[in-house]
């Protein structure tokens, strides 16, 4: 294996926005079907309780993000709030033990894909990041990023000791899903308050910092399958990827041309750098397909200077 | 070295009181959003409230599948906490399917799976103001008799006369034995603000208390923890012992059930 000299690897050149429409579409194709998922879950959700929805007699998504039951058959239910249920001390029926174990494996197999595809506030923090970029605003203080699984821990720990599931209780998730869903009020104060906290104070504050379900899933997603895919060989670390990431700590170079791949879990798999990489060195792929690149060993300097926004 | 040493474990101070801090902010939060509430009534099968509190996903599941819209996930401003499902017998009663749809539709058991018979359930207890209801007055109106699916048991109607010039009362009784909590009663009371209403049984029952002995009911006599001390073995002629009463005095009008 031969190391790529550094004179070879092209120089840097930036995203440039398509002209067309059809370009544009194009370069939106992975953030349109995200709001498409992250949509139709809620619609389903709604259609099912409102409208009646049926598929051959049998409701088409019954309950709420929580835990549901889907064609009358498949239990689904949030792993993690299943797992605050048994550390409070409780047996749980084995209906939504199966529920949860099933989309355990899931999202152990498709990374922490609820965050970007599923998950509503995921729209709420979306927007305040975006118009964070228009306006320029400065972070009110600086915070790990470690600081959700903290958060996670502290959530299991407080369920053991209060006796009920901690975060599942005062989850601005739940009740922004369950207001959507089933009218019960406080959702939408929970999701202005995210937004606010994400656009004010601290920039991807509640998903990049502080959301346990996110830990969880982030956790989760270090096992995952579906993976984004690396070329180092086109790679001019132009940093554009990096630039649009919500978790930018997991596009590290060095990492990623060792392994060919994005192996941090906490990679929420949103595609937004694919389309903005002007050399196409990123796409999905499962993780065997993901090879890593022969100059990975040899440790080299970015061309351009990285905008690393932590 | 000493300096990064020191820093270090400020650090780490300041990060333990951090979490100190939050996560009592957190506690206090739990404690105030998942207080188990005595004035929610829950749909049939409910285990007890804290063990609900806990176990309940609040996914409305059960509220999806109760066909009346008995059930509802609490809004903020209901008396349950936000989220969890419970019903307002005034706006719609529980009409106790046999099927129980709601608790079958139930994944975590929250909604107790050994419940087989609905007239098992115990949601609620029905607890009659005699000041407004109808019958109490001298009226013949009996609603809530005719409503409760489980007639005769949960709700009878009792004779009770009055001095020789006024008629007869008929007045309902409630009887917590067979009361299901349906709360049909409070729905199809027929004054203003219901006479009957369905409350958590914890915030109305009483209970007698171990050293009351009800001796009229017992099967044993009264006297059945005292023993007369042995006596001691006759010396000279034996003396025949007077036969005692096998009642105390004025006791039999109670033996007899006779209320004086
Ligand atoms: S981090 Fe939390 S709030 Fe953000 S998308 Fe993931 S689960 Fe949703
Ligand atoms: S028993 Fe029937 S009416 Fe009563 S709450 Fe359940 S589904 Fe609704
Ligand atoms: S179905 Fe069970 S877990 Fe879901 S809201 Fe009703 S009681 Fe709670
Ligand atoms: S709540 Fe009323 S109607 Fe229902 S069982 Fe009790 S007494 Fe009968």
């Amino acid at each position: 294996m031969s190391a790529i000299p550094l004179s070879t690897r092209r120089a840097a050149r930036l995203y440039t926005p398509p002209a067309t429409l059809a370009g544009k579409l194009h370069d939106a194709g992975y953030l349109i079907l995200r709001r498409i998922t992250q949509v139709g879950v809620l619609l389903l959700f709604f259609g099912t309780l409102h409208w009646g929805w049926q598929v051959m007699g049998q409701p088409v998504l019954r309950g709420n993000l929580s835990a549901s039951e889907l064609l009358g058959v498949i239990p689904l239910a949030d792993p993690f709030a299943v797992l605050q249920q048994l550390a409070s001390g409780h047996a749980l029926q084995a209906t939504v033990l199966l529920g949860a174990a099933i989309l355990l494996v899931f999202y152990a197999l498709a990374g922490r894909v609820f965050c970007s595809w599923v998950c509503p506030m995921n729209m709420v923090t979306d927007l305040a990041g975006w118009l964070r970029g228009k306006f320029d605003l400065n972070n009110l203080f600086r915070l790990q990023r470690g600081t959700r699984y903290w958060v996670m821990g502290m959530a299991l720990v407080l369920s053991a000791l209060m006796g009920v599931a901690a975060f599942e209780w005062v989850s601005p998730i739940s009740m922004l899903h369950r207001e959507i869903i089933f009218g019960v009020g406080m959702g939408l104060s929970a999701a202005l308050g995210i937004f606010i906290f994400d656009l004010l104070i601290l920039k991807h504050g509640w998903c990049g910092h502080l959301c346990p379900l996110g830990a969880f899933y982030g956790l989760l997603g270090n096992a995952a399958l579906l993976r984004v895919r690396f070329d180092d060989s086109s790679c001019t670390h132009c940093g554009e990827c990096v630039r649009v990431c919500p978790e930018p700590q997991v596009l590290n170079f060095k990492k990623a041309a060792e392994s060919g791949m994005v192996t941090a879990g906490a990679c929420t798999n949103c595609a937004r750098c694919v389309p903005i990489c002007p050399e196409d060195s990123l796409d999905f792929a499962l993780r065997w397909d993901a090879h890593p690149s022969p100059g990975a060993s040899q440790p080299r300097t970015p061309n351009s200077t990285v905008r690393n926004t932590p | 070295m000493q300096a990064s040493r020191r820093e270090f474990l400020t650090k780490a101070a300041q990060g333990a009181a951090v979490a100190a801090c939050g996560g009592l902010i957190w506690a206090q939060l739990l404690r105030q959003e998942a207080a188990a509430s005595v004035l929610a009534l829950r749909p049939p099968g409910a285990l007890a409230e804290r063990d609900f509190a806990a176990t309940c996903i609040k996914c409305g599941q059960c509220v999806q599948a109760c066909p009346y819209d008995t059930l509802r996930l609490a809004r903020a401003e209901d008396d349950a906490p936000i989220g969890t499902p419970h019903f307002v017998p005034r706006d719609i009663p529980c009409y106790m399917c046999s099927d129980i749809p709601c608790q079958v539709a139930c994944p975590t058991g929250a909604l107790s799976p050994e419940l087989k018979n609905i007239a098992k359930a115990r949601m609620g207890l029905a607890v009659i103001d005699t000041e407004s209801c109808l019958s109490w007055q001298g009226l013949r109106c009996e609603v809530c008799y005719r409503v409760c699916p489980v007639k005769g048991e949960a709700i009878t109607i009792e004779n009770r006369s009055r001095v020789v010039s006024k008629h007869a009362l008929f007045v309902p009784h409630v009887h917590s034995q067979a009361c299901t909590g349906c709360g049909m009663c409070e729905d199809a009371c027929p004054t203003e603000k219901a006479a009957i209403r369905v409350l958590n049984p914890a915030l109305v029952q009483g209970r007698i208390g171990s050293h009351y002995r009800l001796g009229w009911l017992s099967d044993t006599p009264i006297t059945q923890d005292f023993k007369p001390p042995e006596a001691p073995p006759a010396v000279g002629p034996a003396v025949t012992e007077p036969s005692a009463p096998k009642t105390a005095p004025g006791m039999d009008v109670l033996n007899q059930g006779i209320d004086p």
